[in-house]
């Protein structure tokens, strides 16, 4: 028996009796086979889904007017209120469907467990610092087609189908590999280079429009101690917002879709070598915040509202996110990139806008075609001004914004569509490929080359081995431009 | 009298064993199964793909670079933070004048210390790392306005955003927050030391340095001993997650500076979604523990002394 106690009776020592236990604890392993069934909580695949009712001009998705309609939506900085005027509207077209709104913050702690177990709700809000994977979520095949959303007559014109009533890029960011349509992105963002006119009143400059106006300009605000730049320090992956689409002016749309596409060097071209040197330039000549790369979004956007720095690389959601710091007369506005030089490709107005806040139906939801009506109800015009007016972001229907009082922000956004016309760019790296846009390009080597710890030459280099080592690794799904 | 006597004991244990069973060993074995699958996180299907997941791990240089700063962690931040608690609750206990009638007494104001190191362990490490986070901040944090106002105005460091320093400015942080803890663990130990003792010590001429090395750390050893386990584990696990990730660029950075094994683990399986990569470098976490805590365990092992 081996008993290790100091009892000769033959009595169970403690050591004895946890051995024995933790025996007795591991007796009752399965086979491994059973065990797989433990990660799939269901997922069978007869779900009962709803009848689809009668397809009518008045519900062209033919929505079954019963079923009830679950939907998750991200609690963060655009809120939950222009969500819940869009319930109302679903509950007046079907009286008797009992719509529950849940807010959350944590969308991947509170949805895995749903999606694992085969009851996801019926439309996701997939938001915020827990957003799911959407190129997982793909790839699983986790997503319903939303073409049918697509092709259904708009809530206001029945004459014109809802693909035809949405800002440029937004049905193309839907799509992964030019497969049907799976992510719908509600919000719309301008990226670019935000600034003060205040700010720049000051010095009695106008937005730089070429790189040479930009640095004579930094060396102005230098001398009365106020710096050119400042970024997100400490979140890199801020830079791309002004540097990408600075790249595209430089070299045209292909240089940038080539990076999408992780092709062989690709991070070589000139125009990404010239646009580096010139940010690495910002740094050599110290236009740069002092202590900037220690700085968060949140710190580095209120040195900017205190007329610390001039320029910061950011999107649209800024003006909301920096409200509480930002001063009555700052006249916050973004402009496009400015030109590198006169063989710039691209015409001075190239800017980066693209949809964001993506809102998702589950392919196994129990009502998906509710999920999208309650879309398409989102997409009218009434909608979208209401969504406007209360988070201060345009939303994807292309339209809605004449005869509201916008901000000077917003309505800079709106200049800055108007003015690039065409010429809007959409690079997907940070939608595809979140761990090399964020933690690789952004923090590993953007973050360095700005904070002088690195050469534009290394710079490239390094963003290539990401770049390379990310096409070659097998466990990611892979998406090219169409 | 030993008839019987296994379902006698298993009948008293089978309740907290089986809970035990279902919700600690239970997910251990499940989550080492699942390192052998690409299952994704969000969704029902997988498959298994034997060793792909390790793999992918010898090959991957932010997990070496994880590994090398938990392992840095484990090593460092629980003998640091051992070393000033013990000093601290010996001055606090012992190492005080005599006052006339007492063998032993702490220094001056020993019980308002007391309180006040036991301070950041009220506060929530969210909130700890927060504020560190403007205390670093090189733009307008408090280091870098000291640096100024004593006259180094040339030397200000970026802290958090400066990859050589930004892994010790977080251990700083753990070092702080953990301190209080241990400084009332040992207090509490050391109080259960007979008087005698040092008495004795005393009549010997012992000084304060031989009194704490030969009486009060051997006495105080089994909770040395538990406590080094102890910090070990939260320097590799939630603490130091936690830290890493509120306070760090990137988190993780500047350039994988100072990711950790617990936050690269987070990272892979709620925002790249690949649980199953990251459960394999949850087991390579495990590993790390398990070795640290019989390394503790075996290096500590001394006769029990009763007293």
């Amino acid at each position: 028996m081996g008993s290790t106690s100091a009892q000769n009776d033959g009595g169970l020592g403690r050591r004895d009796v946890i051995k024995r236990s933790a025996a007795l604890g591991l007796v009752g392993i399965p086979a491994v086979s059973f065990l797989s069934a433990c990660a799939s909580g269901g997922g069978s695949d007869d779900t009962t889904k709803p009848s689809k009712a009668k397809t009518t001009a008045k519900n062209p998705l033919g929505v079954n007017a019963t079923s009830p309609l679950d939907f998750v939506i991200f609690d963060g900085g655009f809120g939950t209120e222009y969500a819940k005027d869009a319930n109302v509207l679903y509950n007046k077209a079907f009286p008797k469907a009992k719509v529950t709104l849940t807010a959350t913050q944590k969308i991947q702690t509170q949805l895995q467990p749903r999606f694992n177990g085969g009851t996801p709700p019926d439309l996701i809000d997939n938001s915020g610092a827990e957003q799911m994977d959407m190129g997982v979520l793909v790839g699983q095949k986790q997503l319903a087609d939303l073409t049918a959303l697509m092709d259904a007559p708009s809530y206001d014109d029945p004459s014109k189908k809802v693909r035809d009533t949405l800002r440029p890029g937004v049905l193309e960011m839907g799509q992964f590999n030019g497969k049907p349509m799976y992510v719908m992105n509600y919000a719309y963002t301008v990226y670019g280079v935000w600034y003060s006119q205040t700010a720049l009143d000051r010095f009695d400059a106008q937005y730089p429009e070429n790189w040479d106006d930009m640095l004579a300009l930094c060396a102005k605000a230098k001398k009365k101690g106020v710096a050119g730049w400042t970024y997100a320090g400490k979140y890199p992956y801020y830079v791309p917002f002004s540097l990408f689409p600075f790249i595209g002016k430089i070299g045209g749309r292909e240089v940038l879709d080539a990076i999408d596409n992780l092709e062989p060097n690709c991070w070589k071209a000139p125009a990404v070598k010239a646009a580096f040197e010139a940010y690495y330039e910002l740094y050599a000549k110290g236009y740069i915040l002092k202590g900037t790369p220690g700085l968060d979004h949140i710190q580095s956007q209120t040195a900017w509202t205190q007329y610390k720095a001039l320029f910061i690389p950011n999107g649209s959601w800024v003006e909301n996110e920096a409200a509480k710091t930002t001063p009555k007369d700052f006249q916050m506005k973004v402009s496009a990139p400015s030109s590198l030089d006169s063989s710039d490709k691209m015409p001075f107005g190239t800017i980066w806008a693209a949809g964001g806040e993506p809102y998702i139906v589950p392919a196994k939801a129990k009502n998906p075609l509710g999920g999208m009506e309650q879309l398409r109800i989102m997409l009218s015009e009434g909608s979208s001004r209401n969504f406007t007016q209360k988070v201060k972001s345009l939303s994807s229907f292309n339209g809605g914004t004449d005869g509201l009082t916008l901000t000077s922000a917003l309505q800079s956004g709106v200049d800055a569509l108007t003015k690039a016309g065409p010429n809007v760019l959409n690079p997907r790296l940070q939608d595809w490929y979140v761990d090399l846009e964020k933690q690789k390009i952004g923090v590993g080597a953007l973050g360095e080359m700005m904070a002088g710890r690195m050469t534009p030459a290394e710079c490239v280099k390094k963003c290539q081995e990401f770049s390379d080592a990310a096409a070659k690794d097998s466990s990611i799904t892979h998406y090219k431009h169409q | 009298m030993q008839h019987g006597k296994y379902r006698f004991i298993v009948g008293f244990l089978i309740v907290p064993l089986a809970l035990y069973a279902i919700f600690v060993i239970w997910p251990f074995i499940q989550s080492i199964y699942y390192s052998f699958t690409n299952w994704t996180g969000l969704s029902p299907q997988f498959s298994v793909t034997g060793l792909d997941n390790y793999q992918r791990m010898m090959h991957d240089p932010t997990f070496w670079a994880s590994l090398r700063h938990s392992v840095i962690y484990v090593l460092v931040l629980p003998v640091v933070v051992l070393a000033i608690a013990l000093f601290l609750s010996f001055m606090l206990n012992v190492g005080g004048r005599r006052k006339k009638g007492a063998a032993v007494s702490g220094v001056q104001g020993a019980p308002f210390y007391k309180i006040v190191y036991f301070f950041p362990q009220v506060l929530s490490i969210a909130i700890v790392a927060l504020l560190f986070q403007f205390l670093y901040n090189p733009d307008s944090g408090a280091l870098n306005a000291f640096l100024s106002a004593i006259g180094l105005g040339s030397v200000q460091p970026e802290w958090l955003g400066d990859p050589g320093l930004a892994l010790w400015c977080v251990m700083a942080v753990l070092m702080w927050s953990q301190v209080g803890f241990f400084v009332v663990l040992f207090s509490a130990g050391m109080s259960s030391i007979p008087k005698d003792f040092y008495e004795a010590a005393l009549l010997d001429g012992a000084g304060r340095a031989t009194t704490f090395f030969r009486i009060t750390l051997p006495l105080l050893w089994d909770t040395v001993q538990s406590g080094w386990v102890y910090m070990g584990v939260l320097a590799l696990g939630a603490e130091s997650f936690a830290v890493t990730q509120i306070m760090t660029v990137g988190p993780g950075g500047p350039a994988d500076s100072t990711n950790v094994l617990s936050l690269y683990v987070y990272q892979k399986a709620f925002r790249d979604g690949q649980a199953g990569y990251a459960t394999a470098i949850g087991v390579a976490l495990l590993i790390v523990t398990l070795l640290f805590a019989g390394g503790v365990l075996r290096l500590g092992r001394r006769e029990r002394l009763e007293y």
